[in-house]
């Protein structure tokens, strides 16, 4: 199908082409919210299932990074609202600084994910092989802990032992916690990249003025893909470092 | 034969059509056009249908015999996952819709094209890079957890590649979100003026209410399948009750999407019959309002049903009354359909072409394969036939009876709109005939095998069943005759059958309106629709002869 100037050739008019693709988009995020909704389900079972061990390994995760995080990505939504109320306006520059305030904020979100991560990957909290609770306990050198931090958490694993019967059950059960932590978190990243990518293009199409308030759905889409994601963590960030904190 | 124009014109193809308006490789691996797509699709799927069959054959063959020579009990266990792995997932799913419904929906509407043809194309690639990882599976090690993929067995104790399967269908899932994407946008946004809702034809309800299910059920069991494959891969344990995990928890999540998956093969196959049961007995179909809606209602309905699978695995008691009831719910608007499609029978002027016999043998085995789905819905009843073979003649009536007659039905009544040709009429008669005899003895006598206590999945059997399994394997190889009768004469026909002409039938869909086959565009000017579906009577364009009558002429005898 040929395109002349935005419209594509399968369409009769532009608003049939706005239409089109904005109900796509919204198709699309249904699908999205039956895909995470897998990961919620069997999360929120879990939680059910083994709620004491779930809120002490949701404690060993720092609070800081998540809350900086959520700030972070809240600001970003606000950008990419900006964004698109700069195409619809016509403000063409404006669309373009705000598209690239949005990725710079993804990406501040991204690297932040990066360095909790990397604190998991010391602490032995990664599932596979090498779990372990109980390394940062059994090595107190190795993980960012004080002592005080540490005298806490052997006081917590030992009543934890204690209620679910061993340090084998404790280990597979917060292995459970850090799977899903993991498998939700991960694919939330997956798709900030994702959006990453399509904000470098918009990016692009934006610098070379392609959007005016007659024709800028593509932000607008991506808007709302964006917005979604922003959506998800607002869901996860509760679920996975608020559990039981006082 | 009834079927010929009225007039004997001789027709001849148009000029220029979508398959002759470029050339070359590059011009079918990067089209965009929904027909040509379809084609793509087409040909993909059949051979996928070839590889289940191989795996069915061989299982008919082991089954000859009480103690089975043929494959040992492990490969049974690997031919039965791997015919039901290749079937459901690569057949039956996307069979009718990303064939049928790809090539139709916008002709039907009075589109150009899909609303979003790249990704129509796109749906295609992945599905086979799905079916790449699939085949790969079955090459390397083969598939022995059952196409249910149940945890434990499927993440640590299979020894066979389940990862690469897991993976595969995990992919081969956003081929068919993109693809109900697709189609819901396109029959939201792209109908042709005067195109109302209620004048939409009935297979593109069925593909609509299809596309629902593909969309919120397809996500469900990618993101399972893809716990199932990282659980095997890493060792986690979600679904493994060594680690924690809750395997019943698996089940759940496979039901949510399995079980709705029945309705995605099945509603398109009565979106099908629904097409050629008023063209082949000249009357508006009977209950249109009721049949559409009954659609949507089998799509909702369907997906409060999935632990009616679960009823002997844990779950309450309360539980299953809850989803025995529901289920017994989906027979209501499923009757509706079959009473809707035999009162438009009755009195209508019908010629019994080979796709109202398809419809016809659609009706009788979907009768049998639903209301024996009540007997698996029935709390008392499944604790006997759960897991017997009569759970296997039933989803096989559902399955190939209903959706494979459906397809191989709609296949035929749209190949003269596909390929500008027809097929030989007598021919295709006797496949359709052959067909239906094939399945009847290949899957009845499961029935009476099930209820007499022959579990499902095993590779042998006490001879007393013996008698049972020879009918069923001896009708298997009827059945065989029968597909492959269509394929080698539809091949035929691309080359020398007679051409077809715009509306060979008639029918009355927008489809018919154009050459045949049409041209890459669809249509020269944007159709404007001012009849209601099926309206045989105003449509003086169909060339029929209009009797004094109130009604048009009552069953003629030239059949």
């Amino acid at each position: 199908m040929h395109r002349t100037g935005d419209l594509y050739g399968q369409f009769e008019t532009l608003e049939q082409q706005k239409e089109s693709a904005t109900l796509g988009m919204w198709t699309f995020l249904i699908t999205e919210i039956l895909f995470f909704g897998g990961l919620f389900l069997t999360y929120t079972i879990n939680r059910h299932t083994y709620a004491d061990v779930f809120s002490f390994s949701s404690r060993t995760i720092k609070l800081s990074w998540g809350a900086i995080n959520t700030v972070v990505l809240i600001g970003s939504s606000l950008t990419m609202a900006m964004s698109v109320w700069s195409a619809q306006v016509g403000k063409k520059k404006l669309v373009t600084i705000f598209l690239i305030l949005t990725l710079i904020l993804g990406t501040v979100f991204l690297g932040i994910k990066g360095i909790e991560y990397h604190d998991k990957y010391v602490e032995h909290h990664i599932p596979g092989a090498s779990f372990d609770m109980y390394f940062c306990t059994n090595n107190p050198g190795a993980c960012n802990l004080t002592t005080e931090e540490l005298a806490q958490e052997r006081t917590e694993l030992k009543e934890l032992e204690d209620k679910v019967g061993g340090p084998v059950a404790v280990n597979a059960h917060s292995q459970l916690f850090f799977s899903l932590y993991f498998g939700m978190t991960g694919l939330h990243a997956l798709h900030m990249i994702i959006g990453a990518g399509l904000l470098l293009w918009l990016i692009v199409e934006s610098m070379r003025g392609r959007f005016s308030p007659r024709w800028n759905t593509p932000v607008e889409n991506v808007g709302l893909y964006w917005h979604f994601v922003d959506i998800v963590w607002i869901y996860l960030f509760p679920l996975l470092y608020l559990i039981d904190r006082h | 034969m009834s079927t010929s124009p009225t007039t004997p014109a001789v027709h001849q193809l148009p000029e220029e059509h979508y398959l002759n308006s470029t050339y070359g490789l590059r011009s079918w691996l990067l089209t965009t056009d929904h027909k040509r797509i379809a084609l793509l699709y087409l040909a993909s799927v059949t051979f996928f249908f070839f590889i289940g069959g191989i795996f069915a054959t061989m299982i008919r063959i082991h089954l000859l015999t009480p103690n089975g020579y043929l494959v040992t009990p492990e490969t049974y266990n690997k031919l039965f996952t791997m015919h039901g792995v290749a079937m459901i997932f690569f057949f039956l799913i996307p069979s009718i819709p990303a064939v049928l419904g790809n090539f139709l929906v916008p002709l039907m509407i009075g589109a150009k094209d899909l609303a979003f043809p790249k990704i129509n194309l796109l749906s295609w690639y992945i599905y086979l890079v799905g079916g790449c990882f699939v085949l790969y599976s079955f090459a390397t090690g083969g598939l022995d957890t059952g196409w249910t993929f149940y945890t434990p067995l499927s993440s640590v104790y299979s020894n066979s590649a389940v990862t690469p399967a897991v993976i595969g269908i995990f992919i081969n899932g956003f081929s068919s979100i993109l693809t109900g994407l697709n189609f819901v946008v396109t029959i939201h946004t792209m109908r042709a003026p005067g195109m109302t809702w209620f004048r939409l034809p009935l297979f593109v309800w069925a593909q609509y209410a299809t596309s629902i299910i593909f969309i919120l059920g397809t996500p469900v069991i990618a993101i399972t399948l893809l716990l199932v494959g990282l659980e095997r891969m890493f060792h986690l344990g979600f679904f493994n009750p060594a680690l924690g995990g809750d395997p019943i928890l698996f089940q759940h999540l496979f039901w949510f999407y399995s079980h709705p998956a029945v309705y995605i093969m099945i509603l398109p196959a009565m979106g099908v019959i629904s097409e050629i049961i008023p063209t082949f007995t000249r009357k508006p179909i009977f209950g249109y309002t009721f049949i559409a809606a009954s659609s949507i209602a089998i799509a909702v309905i369907g997906f409060f049903v999935w632990a009616h699978h679960m009823f002997l695995t844990g779950e309450s008691t309360y539980a299953a009354l809850a989803f025995s009831l529901l289920s017994y719910l989906v027979a209501i608007p499923s009757a509706v359909k079959v009473f809707n499609w035999t009162s438009t029978l009755y009195r209508g002027s019908i010629s019994y072409d080979t796709p109202l016999l398809y419809s016809l043998g659609f009706i009788g085995l979907f009768l049998i394969g639903g209301l024996t789905g009540l007997f698996l819905a029935c709390l008392g009843l499944d604790i006997h036939i759960h897991d017997t073979y009569f759970v296997v003649a039933h989803f096989h009536y559902i399955m190939v009876g209903g959706a494979v007659m459906g397809y191989v039905g709609g296949l035929h009544f749209w190949w003269p709109k596909i390929t500008g040709k027809l097929y030989p009429e007598f021919l295709a008669r006797m496949a359709a005939v052959i067909l239906f005899v094939g399945f009847n003895l290949t899957f009845f006598p499961q029935f009476i095998l099930g209820y007499l206590g022959m579990p499902r999945r095993y590779h042998n059997y006490p001879p007393e069943f013996q008698v049972l399994n020879v009918m069923s394997t001896a009708g298997a190889s009827i059945l065989a005759l029968g597909y492959l009768l269509p394929m080698l004469y539809l091949t035929w026909s691309m080359r020398y059958g007679k051409v077809a002409g715009p509306n060979p039938w008639p029918a009355t869909g927008l489809e018919w309106r154009t050459p045949s086959p049409p041209p890459t565009e669809n249509f020269d000017v944007t159709p404007v629709v001012d009849w209601e579906a099926y309206d045989f009577k105003n449509r003086p364009d169909l060339g029929l002869t209009q009797p004094s009558g109130p009604a048009l002429s009552p069953a003629h005898g030239d059949d």
